[in-house]
């Protein structure tokens, strides 16, 4: 009991401060941004920080995860709010965004595309880069559609989805149509089939009165 | 009024940019280098920067282009660069505020419903979708190169690549940086 206090005194500090240092040293420290910061932002806001309950983070990860933007500012955005309302989002998304922000701030101010361009060495290097790079593009397509169950019968949607942006032709080739489109016609696809299903499930249910 | 069209290009990023950076890419690339604002090649190289800095590649790309796009277009002082980049981040994770606000109560409420279900069901393949033409639109010239020779170079840089990220551990960054050394290498 007397150490909960304890611990209860500790955490009044400011805890718009908290929320910034905490989410500021994440920023700063994870590589290759979204899942690899979602098990650092757990650890530091569930078992460190002891803010919210692991399921409570689940149930905003699961949020964070179906808004548009960018994944780790929408779970420190829904973090901070969590706690303190939009003040908490503004602490917490500061903290996530600002390492980035001046890091990337200071790389354009000094490689500049003219530099890129004129010094052969950092030329160089960026010829070797550039098709590593559509590389590392290629590897969570395939990973992504293993782990989302990409079968025969959908595999269709992201090869029509891919080429048509591909293909440059006006309307067709803009990105937000498939989203939208994905999203009405996966809503109409799956109130179909959980009608076809409930359909089934009193058949049966009037078969078995029947056979009684 | 470059900025409001920037603002306008990431305003739209940062609402429909589901899952995740990759699937951002082929937006970014539409908005982005499609006005001709920024090349291909520094598209391809932004991504890069972003793969070896700490941080989602959403604000990164945000951030380097608000501050290229107004040099490119003839603000070369660095603080036209300064305020695009602090714009395009901000309106990048703009959206997101207020949809947390005013959306996470009812999507916790509602996510077991075959709306939610049936919506975040249907994006899954799109989003696979929009990865794969991200790759597709960087596979160019301006990445690959134009020679028969550069080109067979990239080629196996490429598949490399690829490999190693698929079936060894081997950290992203570290594949860049031995691409990079590669090129030095090979085309200094």
């Amino acid at each position: 009991m007397e150490k909960n206090n304890i611990d209860s005194a500790a955490k009044k500090g400011n805890i718009y401060l908290q929320l910034l240092s905490s989410f500021t040293r994440i920023g700063a420290f994870t590589f290759g941004g979204g899942w690899a910061m979602i098990s650092l932002i757990e650890r530091e806001v569930v078992e460190t920080r002891k803010w919210i309950g692991r399921e409570d983070f689940l149930d905003l990860l699961a949020v964070a995860q179906s808004l548009p933007g960018i994944l780790a500012v929408n779970i420190s955005v829904a973090v901070g709010d969590r706690l303190r309302g939009w003040r908490g989002s503004v602490a917490a998304a500061a903290g996530t965004i600002l390492p980035c922000f001046l890091i990337i701030l200071a790389i354009a101010m000094f490689l500049t595309p003219e530099l890129i361009q004129n010094n052969r060495v950092v030329a160089s290097i960026f010829r070797g880069i550039r098709p590593a790079v559509v590389a590392l593009i290629i590897a969570p397509v395939i990973t992504t559609a293993k782990s989302s169950k990409i079968g025969w019968k959908n595999v269709w949607i992201p090869i029509v989805v891919a080429l048509l942006i591909w293909s440059h032709w006006p309307y067709v080739s803009n990105p937000i149509l498939y989203i939208i489109l994905g999203g009405i016609g996966g809503y109409l696809w799956l109130r179909r089939s959980e009608r076809h299903l409930s359909l089934n499930e009193i058949d049966k249910e009037e078969r078995k009165e029947e056979n009684l | 009024m470059i900025y409001l069209r920037l603002i306008w290009s990431y305003l739209k990023i940062g609402l429909f940019g589901f899952g995740g950076g990759y699937a951002m890419l082929s937006l970014i690339e539409r908005e982005i280098v499609g006005p001709g604002w920024i090349t291909e090649k520094m598209f391809t190289d932004i991504v890069a920067i972003s793969q070896m800095t700490p941080g989602p590649i959403g604000i990164n790309s945000a951030t380097y282009i608000g501050y290229a796009a107004p040099m490119q277009a003839g603000f070369t002082h660095p603080l036209w660069g300064l305020l695009g980049s602090v714009i395009c981040t901000l309106v990048v994770v703009l959206p997101s505020f207020l949809l947390v606000a005013y959306t996470s109560h009812f999507i916790t409420r509602h996510k077991e419903s075959v709306a939610v279900r049936g919506v975040f069901m249907g994006l899954r393949p799109v989003v696979i979708g929009l990865i794969a033409s991200a790759a597709l639109l960087l596979m160019n010239g301006e990445n690959f190169g134009y020679e028969n020779s550069e080109i067979v170079i990239s080629i196996i840089i490429a598949v490399a690549a690829l490999a190693t990220v698929l079936f060894t551990k081997l950290h992203p960054i570290i594949v860049i940086l031995l691409s990079g050394i590669a090129g030095l290498i090979i085309y200094y």
